[in-house]
């Protein structure tokens, strides 16, 4: 028993490091500017899923859950997935032609939108 | 009466009914979240213009805190360890730890808010910064709830220690599950409002 | 499961018959007082009741709003009688409805009926009561979460029924709340809001507490494919709220922010309102609004329907004195019409501009989500042919409620195409087709469900000529109430008329339906009496009954009537499936399924 919860520990403490590692890779890959908006989400997505995998599966302790629980998430990451992309597709797809008007405020948001 | 599984666990699910409860519980608030960043990923794709986080939030600030909030997951965990181990005194201090790294990044948060005030950003400037203050603010609500739970079974509940060892350990367990979660929002909102 | 044997002589055979003594003194808990034992009751079975009794004065409440609105729409702008006076001068000067309380009652009625009405009694009334009794658990996995759920809900229903008397009234633009009406609103929507957020907490910790307590707390023996249908209908009907509830709440959250912090989630730019321009940022988006609130409203229709489905399917079965017909497909199709009623709700919004192709993949969902209510509804249809029915009180408004379902359904496959929705939409028609759902389908079922349990909930009976008049009185009156609804929408009528559609010429010739159905509405309330008037003398001076009267098969009717706290003398054990009425060679024409089993009868695991 005892064993089993030192090498837990190893392994908390190892990720531990590796979300503290891969928070400053998200925030330096943020300053450069690789191929643009695009990719930068792409990449900061990727990152933070990855960072989120490690919580989820070691600290949670998904891994080694039992799959009453797994499939109630697979439920739900479904259903997460439709609440996501559902909308946008609905706005994506119309009919004529439809135009974004700008804020309305655009100059007081712009000194902060500025620099 | 006694309701069973509370503690031990049913042979057929292999669960007992608070490590079910406390993930049907986050999957409400995956969807609660989802809703959330549903509607930013629909409204910065319709907006004319969007800032960059980096040039409205301090960003060095954001990253502190996403360390900080790691940090607390980690004490947290280790409390759980801690109690595994049967070792109280060690528990204690970890959760101590988290509850006192909670508090920094609610302080912190705190500054910031404030900054983003006294340069005039309010919620009502701009559709991003109506997001930034929703979504933060809910999170924060959650850290303070999660604060309220850990605080409760560091000095009152912890009584149950004495009691009932195997209970005791499954609440913890469960707030345990609860705080990772809240950090794992932040793991998204931070890259999403600070870096992109 | 393993120790179905072990603990097979418990098996409560003489419960069934109610000669069991009550089992009061085994617990421990006695002598709790008053405030514990019927207000800050942590029992699930007094929480039940709670929550169905005030889920049927919310009912009653949302039916008088209805009712005045009745009144405008018969006879635009004549005094209302009697109570009109009342009202005061903001709301109805000198017994005439304004325009805004007239879109107050609407938007009260319908969210009312839905979240403080239907769902409570269904869902919290009984799902509370009867779930636990029917998997044979001692109580709820988790009693005070059932208490903080309940409670929450009363909060919610004080704020909502408190937004009357603000400022300005109740909120009024619709149950749908749609921005930007809702965002310019009176302080009336910002109640609204807060009021649902209390009613979603509500939900999201009973639906949590129903999953785990049925995937938990099961008898030993009771596999999920033993479990009775109307099991099978909350445990989904809670899947549901669990997973559609929140994005609702942070939609709320938005459109609070939106009216209390000035942000524009829901307002597009350049907004003008009283003939001045709005003050905010815009570039929000109202059909936001719309997905999110659609994306809890329609599977919310679900959970206002299937334990409705449920309650049917057992009272079907018992009064057939047959097993459910199809037992297994009825469970795949009530989990698959769950799962289906995530991926259908823009089909609410056919004609917000949306795409051919968004179009076509909500209305091809749409159908798909009709198969599996078809295929329930076939399966109890099916059960009746060949019974020896029993036309009990109950089973009379479960009769009742296939057809009127079948109507509500079969209405709703125009609605879900886009074409014949252009010209539907927002009409009486839609208003005809869910209360036809919703009305005389899932309250026709909730009666019967009342009549069912009450000997289970008291002891007693419920008077069964005063039933009788109940039923045919509210049930042609209620078709007189709906019917020529679906004629006027067709027609054109639109619906939220507060003059009742008098000003569209295309609806001169449907007019005169107005007073008809106005008329039926307030005849369907006066049947309500007798059932009000049974109800509560029957608590007292009903037919004394013993444990199951009605020689039912499921696990709650092995308990004592009423059953006493942690409900059963001895923990049952399930032998059998739900429904095993009239089995060959069987002594009597129902085996319980926590009777063991004979020598004759060899188990069948
Ligand atoms: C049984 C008696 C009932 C009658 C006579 C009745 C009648 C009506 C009528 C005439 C309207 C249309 C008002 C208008 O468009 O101006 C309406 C709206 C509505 N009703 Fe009912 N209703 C009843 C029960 C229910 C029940 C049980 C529910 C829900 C479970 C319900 C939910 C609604 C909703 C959601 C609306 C739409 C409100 C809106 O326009 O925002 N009703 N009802
Ligand atoms: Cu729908």
């Amino acid at each position: 028993m005892s064993e089993d919860v030192q090498a837990h520990i190893k392994t908390y403490m190892k990720v531990g490091g590796a979300l503290a590692v891969l928070t400053a890779l998200t925030v330096i890959v943020s300053y450069i500017d690789f191929w643009g908006v695009p990719f930068a989400v792409f990449v900061a997505l990727v990152i933070a899923a990855t960072k989120g995998s490690l919580v989820v599966s070691f600290f949670m302790h998904l891994i080694e859950e039992k799959k009453m629980i797994l499939a109630t998430l697979v439920l739900t990451v479904f259903f997460f997935i439709v609440l996501i992309f559902l909308p946008l597709l609905g706005h994506a797809d119309r009919h004529g032609e439809y135009y974004t008007l700008p804020n309305a405020n655009a100059p007081t948001a712009a000194p902060a939108a500025g620099h | 009466m006694d309701i069973p599984y509370i503690v031990e666990e049913r042979a057929d699910t292999g669960l007992n009914n608070v490590k079910l409860g406390i993930w049907l519980f986050l999957a409400s608030e995956v969807m609660l979240f989802g809703a959330l960043f549903s509607s930013y990923v629909l409204l910065r794709l319709m907006a004319v213009e969007w800032p960059f986080g980096v040039d409205v939030l301090n960003v060095p600030l954001g990253t502190f805190n996403t360390a900080v909030l790691i940090g607390s997951s980690v004490t947290m965990v280790m409390a759980y360890a801690s109690l595994k181990m049967d070792d109280f005194g060690r528990f204690r201090m970890w959760l101590a730890a988290t509850i006192g790294l909670s508090l920094l990044f609610m302080v912190v948060k705190g500054f910031e808010y404030n900054h983003e005030f006294d340069i005039g950003n309010f919620p009502w400037t701009s559709t991003y910064l109506a997001i930034y203050f929703t979504m933060t603010g809910l999170h924060a609500l959650h850290i303070i709830g999660g604060v309220v739970v850990n605080t409760y079974l560091l000095f009152p509940g912890s009584k149950m220690w004495t009691t009932n060892k195997a209970q005791f350990t499954n609440r913890v367990e469960a707030a345990g599950l609860y705080w990772h979660f809240v950090d794992l929002v932040w793991i998204f909102l931070f890259p999403v409002l600070y870096l992109l | 499961m393993a120790d179905v044997t072990t603990t097979e002589q418990a098996a409560p055979a003489a419960d069934a018959h109610g000669h069991e003594e009550h089992a009061h003194g085994d617990h421990g808990h006695h002598d709790l007082g008053f405030w514990q034992t019927y207000v800050f009751s942590v029992d699930h079975k007094v929480i039940g009741i709670q929550y169905a009794v005030t889920g049927l004065l919310f009912l009653l409440f949302g039916f008088v709003l209805m009712m005045l609105m009745r009144w405008q729409i018969a006879y635009p702008g004549e005094p209302i009688p009697l109570i009109g006076e009342w009202l005061g001068d903001e709301r109805a000067p000198g017994g005439i409805m304004l325009p805004e309380f007239y879109n107050q009652l609407g938007a009260m009625h319908g969210t009312i009926m839905v979240f403080l009405g239907v769902v409570p009694l269904a869902v919290g009334g009984f799902g509370n009561f009867v779930l636990p009794l029917q998997i044979g658990a001692p109580d709820m996995a988790f009693p005070k979460l059932n208490m903080a759920s309940y409670w929450s809900f009363f909060v919610g229903g004080v704020v909502m029924f408190a937004s009357f008397f603000v400022p300005g009234g109740a909120a009024n633009s619709g149950w749908t709340s749609y921005a930007p009406l809702s965002v310019f609103a009176t302080t009336g929507q910002t109640m609204w809001l807060v009021g649902m957020i209390f009613l979603i907490t509500s939900s999201l910790l009973g639906s949590v507490n129903f999953i785990v307590t049925t995937i938990q707390l099961r008898a030993p023996g009771l596999s999920f494919m033993r479990l009775p249908f109307f099991v099978w209908a909350q445990l989904v009907t809670a899947f549901l709220l669990l997973l559609a509830f929140p994005p609702l709440e942070a939609a709320g959250v938005m459109q609070l922010m939106d009216r209390v912090a000035g942000t524009s989630f829901f307002l597009p730019s350049g907004l003008v309102y009283a003939d001045a321009p709005w003050e905010a940022t815009g570039g929000g988006s109202v059909l936001l609004w719309q997905h999110l609130f659609w994306f809890l409203a329609h599977p919310e229709v679900y959970v206002l329907i299937l334990p409705a489905l449920g309650i049917v399917g057992e009272i079907i079965a018992n009064n057939t004195r047959k097993p459910v017909w199809g037992y297994r497909v009825l469970v795949y199709s009530v989990v698959f019409l769950g799962f289906m009623s995530f991926v259908v709700w823009a089909h609410h919004m056919f004609l917000t501009g949306m795409g051919t192709t968004m179009s076509s993949f909500f209305q091809t969902t749409t159908m798909i989500i009709s198969i599996p209510s078809v295929v329930i509804l076939s399966a109890l249809f099916i059960t009746l042919y060949g019974g020896s029915i029993r036309f009990t009180v109950p089973m009379l408004f479960a009769l009742a409620f296939l057809p009127m379902f079948g109507i509500g359904g079969l209405t709703g496959l125009p609605l879900g195409l886009s074409a014949p929705d252009i010209h539907l939409h927002d009409t009486y028609y839609v208003i005809g087709h869910f209360h036809y759902v919703v009305a005389p389908g899932t309250l026709m079922a909730l009666f019967g469900g009342i009549y069912y349990w009450f000997p289970k909930a008291t002891g007693r009976k419920m008077n069964d000529f005063l039933g009788r008049v109940h039923f045919w009185g509210s049930f042609i009156s209620i078709n007189v109430v709906f019917m020529p609804m679906l004629i006027q929408g067709l027609a054109g009528m639109n619906r939220r008329m507060y003059d009742g559609g008098e000003q569209y010429l295309m609806n001169a010739d449907v007019l005169w339906l107005n007073e008809v159905i106005s008329i039926a509405a307030w005849v369907l309330g006066l049947f309500q009496l007798p059932f009000i008037y049974n109800f509560f003398r029957s608590i007292k001076h009903g037919e004394k009954v013993d444990g199951n009267p009605w020689q039912a098969t499921t696990i709650e009717w092995q308990a004592p009537s009423p059953p006493p706290h942690g409900n059963f003398s001895a923990p049952p054990v399930a032998h059998r499936g739900p429904y095993e009425y009239s089995v060959p060679g069987a002594a009597r024409d129902f085996l319980m399924q926590g009777e063991p089993d004979t020598a004759a009868e060899p188990a069948k695991v």
